[in-house]
């Protein structure tokens, strides 16, 4: 029973990639094998060695074709390789181009597939995953019916991997690929200060309370103080209040960072899915009996219009 | 351009937390007060898809798989103003797998002809599994591209503007293509007006069995792919501290204390 795992090489090593080869540490410690990464692309920077220093076997496809992630041509390219490998568990997890693949790719090799696994492990030989159910109100337990079992795990959540002590077998394979039926042509990155969303250590985020875009001027000047990067609710992206990219929730920005401040943010489930496994959460919100609360260390009832501004001035004070 | 939308009806996903209940015997959760509704990505995805409709000409089917009440979603979907609408039924089935779906989805669409794009949303509100759009396209031999929340008609082909990590990516294809949606500020759902509301009425829906897509129910009875085998509300054994003081000054103070101290361990 081998472990496969799927990385693409344009991310280099990071948080994410640590966390999904740590997840196959942990199932090999009861289902043996050994475990295979498939790396798309030419390697970023001491990707390679990262990686080799923490698996047992590392499999490259660095053709220019792969350089820069295409669906269909990534699809092929994993199908391709994963197949022969015959592996009964297939692992991804560095962000939203892998997640797209997820389904089709077990498609094409007869496997079952979930995502946003926090939790993979092997019961009596059958795959069991485990991930939110109802928008966070309840925890599912899946079994995969089918093998391979291809998850999509929360990487970033997971437990880094450790390196082994060994360094893996290297190998460079290459595939055949056709013209693809559809392209990305053009990638815009949004002006960005600071770190991404995802590897921020703390986060000051505001909600459909705010009532509008000027107030996140406002916590601009707490995240700076603190040394936070922003992110916000969907009530406050969808009102276009801030960009799309700003959200924190199931369907946006999956966050953990040490610290997390809700600013009149009322704590609908869905975006407690995507900053509950934050390490410690504060919040300010006008309504003491609000979901944010049952989930914070420790939070104000007052109106945030009262509160940050003076929170900044004291913040800075402390902080200088 | 032929556009068809699939839409999922389920429970309430506003549900206060507090009211949620897990049936144990077939693992998953009681309706009990909460109204069956549309999923809100599916709702976007029927918007993109109108606002498409309203740009270059068009027709949009709108498509559900569901249960005694689905006939709501589409109604609101005809409502909404898409064309006409079909129904399959789920005779039972409860919570199918995503393969399943996407087996049931695609045999309905075979049947209804040739369509330049298909529509679904990014996950559902319920079980959010995300994985429909994708085992959708592979059986439709298609190509997909997820997270879509913007498309053009280009001369013959498509151009597609969907959410990345860091921000926005173009896509170009020829049709017909899968594209799963998310939300966006462009595409949130429009509310019906009265008079497309009665007007719904007279819109055709047609509906089917499993039987009448030739489906046995074998595959239409969604265990192959995978199962839920636990479902469970998860235990939080937190109590938030909420800071004290004589007044407003004495409070802001006190918070600023912990989170100083929280940042403190951090750099």
């Amino acid at each position: 029973m081998s472990i496969a795992i799927v990385l693409f090489g344009e991310y280099g090593f990071d948080r994410a990639v640590a966390g999904v080869i740590g997840c196959g540490q942990a199932l090999k410690a009861t289902t043996g094998g050994e475990i295979v990464a498939v790396v798309i692309g030419a390697p970023a920077g001491e990707m390679t060695s990262e990686v080799a220093g923490r698996v047992d076997r590392v499999i490259v496809a660095s053709q220019p074709e792969l350089g820069e992630y295409q669906p269909e041509t990534a699809i092929d390219a994993m199908k391709q390789i994963l197949a022969p490998l015959g592996a009964s568990i297939v692992l991804l997890g560095n962000d939203t181009y892998s997640q797209e693949v997820t389904p089709r790719l077990a498609s094409r090799l007869g496997g079952s597939s979930l995502a946003d696994a926090v939790e993979v492990k092997s019961v009596n030989g059958a795959v069991h995953a485990i991930r939110s159910a109802y928008g966070g109100k309840a925890m599912a337990t899946y079994e995969l019916k089918r093998s391979p079992a291809v998850v999509w795990v929360r990487a970033r959540a997971l437990a880094p991997a450790e390196p082994t002590g060994a360094v893996a077998t290297m190998e460079e394979t290459s595939v055949n690929l056709g013209e693809a039926a559809l392209r990305i042509v053009e990638r815009r990155a949004e002006v960005q200060e600071g770190v991404r969303l995802e590897d921020a250590q703390i986060i000051v985020s505001g909600g459909r309370g705010l009532g509008g875009p000027e107030p996140f001027e406002m916590l601009k000047e707490l995240a700076q103080v603190l040394g936070a990067e922003q992110g916000a609710s969907r009530a406050a992206c969808d009102a276009g209040w801030v960009p799309p990219s700003w959200q924190v929730g199931q369907t946006g920005k999956k966050v953990a960072p040490e610290l997390y401040l809700a600013i009149a943010i009322s704590g609908a489930s869905q975006h407690l899915l995507g900053m509950g496994d934050s390490k410690v959460i504060a919040a300010v919100n006008t309504d003491g009996d609000a979901p944010i609360f049952k989930h914070c260390s420790f939070g104000i009832v007052e109106d945030y219009k009262n509160v940050v501004p003076l929170l900044t001035e004291k913040l800075a004070e402390m902080r200088k | 351009m032929r556009t068809l939308v699939c839409l999922k009806q389920i429970l309430d996903p506003d549900l206060p937390a507090r009211d949620f209940q897990i049936d144990a015997e077939s693992r998953e959760a009681k309706q009990g007060s909460a109204n069956l509704v549309t999923n809100i990505f599916c709702e976007n995805a029927l918007e993109t898809a109108l606002q498409l409709r309203d740009r270059v000409g068009g027709e949009i089917t709108a498509l559900c798989y569901g249960g005694e009440k689905a006939e709501d979603v589409l109604r609101k979907a005809l409502a909404m103003t898409a064309d006409n609408a079909a129904l399959v039924s789920r005779e039972g089935v409860s919570n199918p797998d995503s393969l399943a779906v996407a087996k049931v989805l695609a045999a309905a669409i075979r049947k209804l002809g040739d369509f330049d794009l298909i529509l679904v949303g990014r996950e559902s509100g319920d079980w959010g599994v995300g994985q429909t759009g994708g085992l959708l396209a592979e059986e439709l031999g298609m190509p997909c591209l997820t997270l879509v929340d913007e498309i053009e008609a280009e001369g013959e082909g498509l151009r597609l503007r969907r959410q990345s990590d860091v921000g926005f990516e173009i896509a170009e294809c020829s049709s017909p293509v899968v594209a799963t949606i998310t939300n966006h500020e462009a595409n949130v759902p429009r509310i019906p007006k009265t008079r497309d509301v009665m007007m719904s009425y007279r819109k055709p829906l047609t509906q089917w069995t499993h039987a009448d897509l030739e489906l046995d129910n074998e595959v239409a009875g969604g265990r192959s792919y995978y199962e839920v085998v636990e479902l469970f509300v998860p235990t939080k054994d937190i109590e938030c501290e909420f800071v004290e003081g004589d007044d407003l000054n004495e409070r802001v103070a006190s918070l600023a204390g912990k989170l100083s101290a929280v940042a403190d361990a951090v750099s």
